[in-house]
């Protein structure tokens, strides 16, 4: 809920219970070719807050991830700090202070979590005055649960981590997302199969006719369908990340980093 | 609807956005061989011709078509230099998810690195070597810079054959008419070429192109007047590399090597051929220009080189001398 800020009145989070809700109808998302900080920044208040709700969406669980992993700090703590730093970055307009050529958005948002965290005393004190409430309905407990899967509980640098954790999060976006369009457009099988092979890895020991037989197509169809979903998932991801950049050179860079190819 | 990906699946999920959309081409995904800064390379299974090929394409999204303009550009260039010592582009064009591709001879066999860590002698490295200065003279003479030889980019096939690969930082010479006016060698491909413009954008943000240690020093400072001396500088690189573990290696070859490596471009050989001439001396046991002998050293070489001779001769005179004293009178 957006209800710790005065004057603001939310648009869509009200409605949301769930963290992967958060980025709402995808049809309401400004166009992919104005960049989400553009509007975050000068767009209109309906602009400004939709631009924030995506963004937001993309980047709380790697926030929250980051906050318990690398600065190691408890599920409730990490939670505040969650919740202030998403704070901030509205009542204060951090984006506003972005500054695409000196960083990409992904490491400036970070480092204002490292800043966060290290003044974490008065953040704690913030939160304190402001008693119980909570500025955003976000699912910790799903997030929290995930950190018990991932295979490399405190990795590498700082930046890796994010990195690896914003990406999990924009795939896990973009799955939504085509998950949605494929059944819009009756095509639902196509994304079960994405599933199948590139979620779950559960395709390949099995031969094309058992895949096809399991979802009632030709045998033929099976690397038609999935060439499709990844074509289509591929589309989506670079369309999320595109609006998730201030430039065309960190789009670039980004995509690199997103696809692991190396720079 | 919550998901979780795992780190396995997110793997995939990468791998998967990867993957070049081959639906409705003649061409079926078998696996990947590689992936460099700019596209992936995959093994593809050319249906029409029942035959295996590698196909790169544009990995990263490419919003003002640069890189799309380089990887055409690079298939343009190779399609030009037809030569043993360069693999042959089959086919150009873009894949139904519009990202731009090129297939190429399939190349199996050893990296250049991984072939001399496994064997080779002197001698068989230096005839290698001439190899691929045949290889990279012929793209020369048809105005064509490599910009990026270093072992990696060499591979020796099964039978023997080298072949210099990734041509991908490759750009057209500009030579001086006989007017002084500067132009591009090879006219067909069209104006200065998205090549030598993304190299001036890459350096203008502080990276170069190129790999270091094998780079020129002029082309680690971004000077965008390359000629064919940067890919001299780079073959000493790879002469280096070469000889690098012959002990001792012998003087000539040492000569050789710096005046390649040298920091100087007017100081370096001015072609690739007056290099491989070089060397192929050295290997026949003829005098080498980077290595002024005195008398007694080119006396010992002449010895060496002709050390059958020699020895035939002095085998034919002591049978004279023992016929001479002890033939029966």
């Amino acid at each position: 809920m957006w209800n710790f800020i005065s004057g603001y009145t939310p648009l869509r989070l009200t409605e949301m219970t769930h963290d992967t809700s958060i980025g709402g109808e995808r049809h309401q998302f400004p166009s992919t070719r104005f960049s989400l900080i553009e509007l975050a920044r000068r767009g209109n208040r309906e602009e400004r807050e939709r631009a924030l709700d995506t963004l937001i969406s993309a980047y709380w669980k790697p926030v929250y991830k980051y906050i318990r992993l690398h600065w190691k700090k408890e599920n409730e703590p990490a939670k505040d700090l969650t919740q202030e730093f998403f704070l901030r970055l509205v009542e204060k307009r951090l984006l506003d202070q972005f500054d695409p050529a000196r960083a990409r958005l992904r490491t400036y948002l970070r480092l204002c979590v490292d800043g966060l965290v290290m003044n974490e005393d008065k953040a704690a004190q913030r939160l304190k005055r402001g008693g119980d409430c909570s500025f955003l309905s976000l699912d910790f407990e799903s997030a929290e649960g995930e950190l018990g899967f991932l295979q490399i509980a405190a990795p590498d640098d700082p930046e890796t981590l994010f990195g690896r954790e914003f990406s999990r999060s924009l795939f896990e976006l973009a799955l939504h997302r085509l998950q949605r369009e494929c059944d819009e457009k009756k095509k639902s099988v196509h994304f079960q199969l994405l599933e199948l092979y590139d979620i779950e890895d559960g395709g390949r020991e099995r031969t094309y006719g058992e895949v096809a037989q399991r979802f009632g197509i030709k045998p033929t169809d099976v690397t038609n369908y999935l060439s499709y979903a990844r074509k289509e998932f591929r589309r989506i991801v670079l369309d999320e990340l595109r609006s998730m950049t201030a430039s065309e050179d960190e789009f670039r860079h980004e995509a690199q980093t997103l696809l692991g190819v190396k720079p | 609807m919550t998901r979780f990906l795992s780190d396995s699946a997110l793997e995939r999920l990468r791998e998967a956005a990867d993957a070049p959309d081959l639906t409705g081409t003649r061409y079926q995904l078998v696996s990947k061989l590689g992936q460099g800064g700019m596209g992936g390379v995959f093994c593809v299974e050319d249906r029409e011709l029942e035959r295996k090929v590698a196909l790169k394409v544009i990995s990263v999204p490419d919003p003002d078509g640069a890189w799309s303009a380089r990887l055409l550009q690079e298939a343009r260039i190779i399609a030009k230099l037809e030569h043993p010592g360069i693999a042959p582009v089959h086919d150009a064009g873009v894949l139904p998810d519009g990202r731009p591709y090129y297939t190429m001879k399939l190349v199996q066999g050893q990296r250049l690195d991984e072939y001399v860590a496994a064997a080779a002698n002197l001698s068989d490295r230096l005839r290698i070597f001439l190899r691929i200065c045949d290889a990279v003279a012929f793209a020369h003479a048809h105005g064509v810079l490599h910009r990026d030889l270093k072992p990696a980019n060499v591979m020796i096939g099964p039978f023997g054959e080298v072949l210099v690969m990734d041509w991908g930082l490759s750009k057209f010479l500009r030579v001086a008419d006989s007017n002084g006016v500067t132009s591009k060698q090879n006219s067909g491909v069209g104006g200065e070429g998205p090549s030598a413009h993304s190299f001036r954008q890459e350096t203008a943000h502080g990276s170069v192109l190129g790999t270091p240690g094998y780079m020129a020093p002029e082309q680690v400072r971004g000077d965008a007047k390359l000629d064919q001396r940067a890919d001299v500088y780079s073959l000493g690189a790879l002469l280096q590399f070469l000889i690098a573990d012959a002990l001792p290696v012998p003087k000539p070859l040492t000569a050789i090597r710096s005046k390649a490596l040298a920091s100087e471009p007017g100081q370096r050989y001015p072609s690739v051929p007056e290099l491989a001439t070089d060397v192929a001396h050295f290997l026949d046991g003829f005098a080498v220009s980077a290595y002024p002998e005195g008398p007694f050293a080119a006396g010992w070489r002449w010895i060496r080189r002709n050390q059958v001779w020699i020895l035939l001769l002095l085998a034919y005179m002591l049978a004279r001398t023992l016929l001479i004293f002890f033939r029966p009178r």
